[in-house]
């Protein structure tokens, strides 16, 4: 017997619905670009320029731009370094919930997952969150599984009511809520809101997205523009590179957050690139794969398409990959990362989303951002 | 003789505010004392008392703190955080800096007033930042402001003199020291707004951004001084090359 699925351009039912033609406009501009068309001429010629446009952004992530990543990363370090000066900010991660109600065919989390499940108690999370603040953090960013049953807003805004007492700039990385929900969750004490895409390929998003309220596509996409009539004072934005055509998402994902600052233009943006590893013996075989070059690329376009955004550096890559991107592109860098529910304090709740790469301590990383000649930044935020 | 900056009643001898959240922390001893800054201002929100990599711990005692509103949006946020710097004994003297706009970071004058005369109550030495308009300058020294400080370019920039007109007539008409702050990109272009008669420079970013940190701080410290003494000497008359000799218009007069 066949069900039939939930339409994904099809707002359900209490999904606050924001008047704008933003994801249209961008849809459109995705469609028609196409990175083929662009040569080395062009690459050079956008490389020589002082602020590019949205076009010039395309270039630099076309294929023609590739063989240029040393100029490329040679025009991105100043424009870090303008920004934030030698500054890399430090955060780590707390999973408080794993339970998630989505069927998303790529993420260890899904519903149909056979994985331990679990959700912090607050007693649980009061421990966790004093052995993350004794390792000097002052940013914390709080995430759940996508379950509105199980870590309903409530739950959250408990969390970050817990966290705010340690730290000084809190996070979510939830599933998205309505203006009013972000509200509350902003008075709670959180003002940075992260919410990715994962692909802005309507087509691909529905085959990926089986079930679950994260399969319609505009409310995520609209997540942001929510957050920050909620009040929040930032907002990230990415895309799972190599779930579909990464150089396409890449593209939406500038646009996206170029067009958010523009018609929000206080809000701070940030940029996540977590991608999809290749298999080490199928690296010819997909013109989807995200290297390391691919990665590389699609971060200094991020940079020079938006040299004052934020980018943060995933656990997901090696310790010589993070090493290598801060103060270059990179200006936010996690530690003493655990991807499970705890396992700061208390011993693992229930199972990691995914792999981590750099399992390195708080300070590992620390003397890593000093001896590159780096000041580490704990905290950078102040909350009035 | 070069004659002290007074703001807000207190005396300095250097001219050179210095910047401090563009690079390591471990240095700042050292850039302090090769630019000769005697006031350095910090962005509150990076102060991590009791934490690590504190920046109040590296700020030389000497030193007077300017602790800046950055990260305040409007009026009523700068005013809170002021009186959190003066909560966390960093004196009364503020930097007030109202930006609601992440690409430019454009101060916003209009918000800078309003924060500026609540601040000047309570008895801060109020140093605004704004973007540099006669009328706004005005209105800021009637707020009680005890310095203005124009921009030159936005900050971070490096692009240097980009608002020099509009500078000079706020050197020209108004009588609160004015402290150029923002954009300048290098020794000579901070030396060039002294010869015009600023009262100060401030600069972050194109020391941070220099190879050798410290030594940039030098030659800042050493252009601002330049720049002041010709500015003191007087400068001297300079041709105009481009004049073409032609008949006097004033040739016909007989006696």
């Amino acid at each position: 017997m066949t069900t039939q699925k939930t339409n994904p351009m099809e707002y359900s039912e209490g999904m606050e619905i924001i008047d704008s033609e933003m994801m249209d406009c961008i849809l459109k501009l995705v469609e028609n670009y196409d990175y083929n068309q662009y040569t080395e001429a062009d690459v050079k010629k956008v490389l020589n320029k002082e602020q590019l446009t949205l076009e010039d952004y395309g270039v630099i992530l076309s294929p023609a731009a590739l063989p240029h990543l040393e100029e490329m990363a040679r025009k991105a370090v100043p424009e870090t370094r303008k920004h934030f000066g030698n500054g890399i900010c430090l955060f780590t991660p707390l999973y408080i919930s794993n339970y998630c109600e989505n069927h998303c065919i790529y993420c260890g989390f899904n519903c149909k997952n056979k994985i331990r499940r679990g959700k912090l108690s607050f007693a649980e999370m009061e421990e966790e969150l004093k052995a993350i603040a004794e390792t000097g953090l002052k940013e914390l960013l709080i995430l759940t599984g996508e379950s509105r049953h199980q870590s309903g807003v409530e739950y959250i805004g408990e969390a970050i009511k817990l966290a705010a007492n340690y730290f000084t700039n809190i996070g979510i990385e939830i599933y998205p809520l309505n203006s009013d929900e972000y509200a509350y969750l902003h008075e709670c004490g959180a003002d940075f809101v992260s919410v990715y895409q994962e692909t802005y390929n309507i087509n691909k998003y529905e085959q990926v997205h089986l079930s679950g309220s994260k399969r319609i596509y505009p409310y995520r996409f609209y997540s942001q523009e929510r957050a920050l009539l909620g009040g929040m004072r930032g907002v990230a934005f990415g895309a799972l590179l190599g779930l579909d055509d990464f150089r396409k998402d890449a593209y939406a994902t500038g646009l996206h957050a170029f067009f958010i600052q523009q018609k929000y233009p206080q809000a701070e943006i940030a940029f996540s690139s977590p991608r999809l590893r290749p298999f080490i013996n199928n690296a010819d075989n997909n013109p989807n794969d995200v290297h390391e070059k691919q990665l590389l690329q699609v971060m200094l376009a991020y940079r020079l398409l938006m040299p004052y955004a934020g980018i943060t550096i995933s656990t997901r890559e090696r310790a010589g990959f993070r090493d290598h991107v801060i103060g270059m592109v990179a200006t936010k860098i996690s530690a003493g990362v655990s991807v499970g529910v705890g396992g700061h304090k208390l011993e693992e709740k229930a199972d990691e989303q995914f792999e981590i790469s750099d399992p390195r301590s708080v300070p590992e990383v620390h003397h890593m951002i000093i001896s590159k000649g780096l000041q580490p930044v704990y905290t950078d935020y102040i909350r009035v | 003789m070069n004659e002290q900056l007074v703001i807000g009643g207190h005396g300095f001898q250097s001219r050179f505010i210095l910047g401090s959240g563009k690079f390591s922390l471990k240095i700042m001893k050292a850039v302090v004392e090769n630019g000769g800054a005697e006031i350095i201002t910090l962005a509150l929100r990076r102060a991590n008392i009791g934490g690590e990599e504190n920046i109040l711990e590296h700020i030389p005692k000497n030193v007077t703190l300017l602790p800046n509103t950055s990260g305040a949006r409007n009026a009523e946020e700068a005013v809170r955080i002021a009186r959190l710097a003066r909560a966390m004994n960093c004196g009364d003297f503020v930097k007030v800096e109202v930006i609601r706009d992440s690409k430019y970071l454009m101060p916003d004058n209009y918000e800078t007033i309003k924060a500026t005369e609540i601040l000047a109550k309570e008895g801060f030495i109020v140093m605004p930042y704004m973007y540099p308009d006669l009328n706004v300058a005005r209105s800021l020294v009637d707020a009680g402001a005890a310095a203005v400080m124009p921009l030159a370019a936005p900050i971070g920039s490096n692009k240097g003199l980009s608002t020099k007109d509009f500078i000079q007539i706020l050197v020209d008409e108004i009588d609160l020291p004015i402290i150029v702050d923002a954009g300048i990109g290098r020794p000579s272009q901070a030396c060039e707004v002294m010869e015009m008669g600023a009262d100060a420079v401030m600069c972050n970013t194109a020391i941070a951004t220099a190879k050798n940190v410290a030594q940039m701080a030098k030659a800042f410290g050493q252009a601002i001084e330049a720049g002041r003494n010709a500015y003191l000497a007087g400068l001297g008359r300079v041709l105009n090359h481009t004049a073409e000799a032609s008949s006097p218009l004033t040739g016909f007069l007989e006696d």
